[in-house]
């Protein structure tokens, strides 16, 4: 049946060319966006492979390079004991930065992310100078403030930990705004209705609304520093991006891949740990409102 | 006449004020186990990572001060004088900073195009909707977190040694890690598109490439791209420092001066690299708001 309609459909195509004549079109806009967008892709992955030197030749030794390296990767191997006991005193003190770092940037950033919030900020001039002090601040890697710090309180996991600190403290200030912002405006009016003043407005309509969101944002921030400050160590913060760093420039391959080995199960680790507690307070959260 | 208000009996009164005062308590107990567990782990943290308050009091003025010589100019004739009296000198390097940092840009650029491609790719074959074999599904799924949780400066360390110095290995290294990234969330966009425009097209015949291309990804794309944008900005950001480990990029640069301690010029770069991220963030901020739009008239 279907190929008499076919059969049909063709005998009649200049009839149904004249009448339809948008859907033959061969350019449509929508498909003259997806072209040019295409040619846009092109052009500039072009400019990359100029502006980059990419030579086959480079890419296929660096390839050959690389396979080389992975095969010399297999077994994973911590080289002794005393290098074991190195790494996990590393790793140890990776996930001490992390954790201080975190609770730290939260506690600074919680008064910047009220400043910063439209609904709770004390004034226009207030509210627009903490956003863009935030956005200075998100706009520097950990690794440079690492640097600075180093320059500060000298070598070592201490100034990791303020690193990951300052940096944090804009991601925190914009996520912790974000939420305020976006808080439940009926609560707030219930308490000035009540007769309640600022701080109260703030202790019982707000609060109550994005403690348990920003919990929520610490602990994701939480396993986004586990992994930046595994890496802090490159520049001398402390953690086991340090022997990490060393075991790749004295191309020490099986300690390399057991350091990574130890990451990934350490970073699984905490993404399992942080998304149940991060469950349980969503929960929580929920409760009043059931 | 009033209406007398009405008390509950004090016998039935009792049991229910009882129990609230026990749920109270319940939650306050459990608040406060919360905060010694959170009290004890910093105190172990603190140990661990050697923190070390008298010190960082002692030299906390050192920071400021940082501050306060990153702003002050060395060189010229306005040494001495604070960074904007004089932008000619303290942007004194720009000729050569400005190629560096578009150099940054592009291969933010071209190492999130190359991993959203791929990114996209593996983010689809590890979606449940759409890979039926497990194998298939979990070798992607572990290939994307190996991906997302190495650091991109550890690849960057990794591909210098493979590919020579240069921004190749840099865009690589952010192409890597920014495909195990976008491959995670891509295949949660997946999972979660209306399956009838897949099952029309494999109720008409298609195969599988025609059913992800005419089914599947005109669902995703505004998605996909947001996400893409998002990623852009960050990269960036991690682009900037590529340089530490000779992957490429102003950072090379900005390591320089901080360690051999000429502040004007690490000022100058940090601005450089700021006002960058911000004018890219407010671009591609624009552009995910007309990409969100898109998606809600679809």
């Amino acid at each position: 049946m279907s190929s008499a309609l076919r059969e049909i459909a063709l005998a009649d195509l200049p009839g149904l060319r004249a009448r339809h004549p948008r859907q033959f079109r061969l350019l449509t806009p929508g498909r003259l966006r997806a072209v040019a967008a295409l040619l846009a892709v092109a052009a500039l992955l072009a400019l990359g492979l100029w502006r980059m030197e990419i030579e086959p030749a480079r890419l296929l030794t660096g390839i050959g390079q690389l396979l080389h390296f992975l095969r010399l990767m297999l077994p994973p191997d911590p080289g002794g004991w005393a290098q074991l006991r190195m790494m996990l005193q590393g790793l140890a003190e990776t996930l001490a930065i992390a954790f201080l770092g975190t609770l730290l940037a939260a506690l600074l950033a919680f008064p910047l992310g009220f400043l910063a919030a439209r609904n709770a900020t004390l004034h226009g001039v207030v509210r627009f100078a903490s956003r863009r002090l935030l956005d200075g601040i998100r706009g520097v890697d950990a690794l440079i403030w690492a640097l600075i710090w180093i320059g500060i309180v000298g070598l070592g996991p201490f100034a990791g930990v303020l690193a990951i600190a300052t940096a944090d403290i804009g991601t925190f200030g914009k996520l912790f705004s974000e939420t305020i912002e976006a808080a439940d405006r009926r609560p707030d009016e219930g308490v000035t209705a009540a007769g309640g003043g600022g701080p109260h407005r703030i202790r019982f309509a707000v609060l109550p609304q994005v403690l348990p969101v920003m919990a929520g944002h610490v602990l994701y921030l939480f396993e986004s520093n586990t992994r930046s400050s595994t890496i802090i160590g490159i520049v001398g913060a402390g953690g086991i991006g340090l022997q990490l760093a060393e075991m790749i420039r004295t191309l020490e391959w099986q300690a390399v891949a057991f350091i990574l080995v130890l990451i990934l199960l350490v970073v699984a680790a905490i993404d399992a740990l942080s998304g149940r507690l991060r469950a349980a307070i969503m929960g929580r959260g929920e409760e009043p409102r059931a | 006449m009033p209406v007398k208000p009405s008390r509950l009996p004090p016998a039935r009164l009792a049991p229910l004020a009882g129990a609230y005062a026990a749920v109270q308590r319940n939650r306050r107990q459990r608040l406060l186990l919360a905060l010694g567990v959170l009290t004890a782990l910093t105190f172990l943290s603190a140990w661990v990572a050697q923190v070390d308050l008298p010190r960082l009091l002692t030299h906390i003025s050192r920071f400021f001060g940082y501050f306060d010589r990153l702003l002050t100019l060395e060189g010229g004739d306005a040494a001495g004088q604070r960074v904007w009296t004089d932008p000619g000198e303290w942007f004194w390097g720009l000729h050569r900073w400005l190629p560096l940092l578009a150099d940054t840009v592009l291969m933010a650029a071209v190492g999130t195009l190359l991993g959203t491609a791929a990114g996209a790719a593996l983010g689809f074959a590890s979606a449940g909707n759409m890979v039926r074999n497990p194998w298939l599904r979990h070798a992607a799924k572990r290939l994307l977190e190996f991906c997302r949780t190495v650091p991109e400066i550890v690849f960057a360390l990794i591909f210098v040694l493979a590919f020579g110095l240069g921004p190749f290995p840099g865009v690589l290294a952010i192409a890597v890690h920014s495909l195990g990234g976008l491959g995670k969330q891509f295949s949660e966009a997946v999972e979660n598109i209306d399956m009838k425009p897949v099952e029309g097209a494999i109720a008409a015949g298609a195969a599988w490439p025609a059913m992800v291309c005419f089914g599947a990804l005109p669902q995703v794309l505004p998605s996909l791209a947001s996400y893409a944008l998002l990623r852009f900005e960050i990269n960036v950001r991690g682009a900037s420092v590529l340089g530490f480990v000779g992957a490429g990029g102003i950072g090379q640069d900005l390591l320089e001066a901080i360690r051999k301690f000429h502040y004007s010029d690490v000022s100058a770069l940090l601005v450089l690299i700021i006002a960058t991220v911000v004018v890219i963030d407010l671009l591609t901020g624009r552009l995910r708001a007309r990409l969100a739009g898109m998606e809600r008239a679809a």
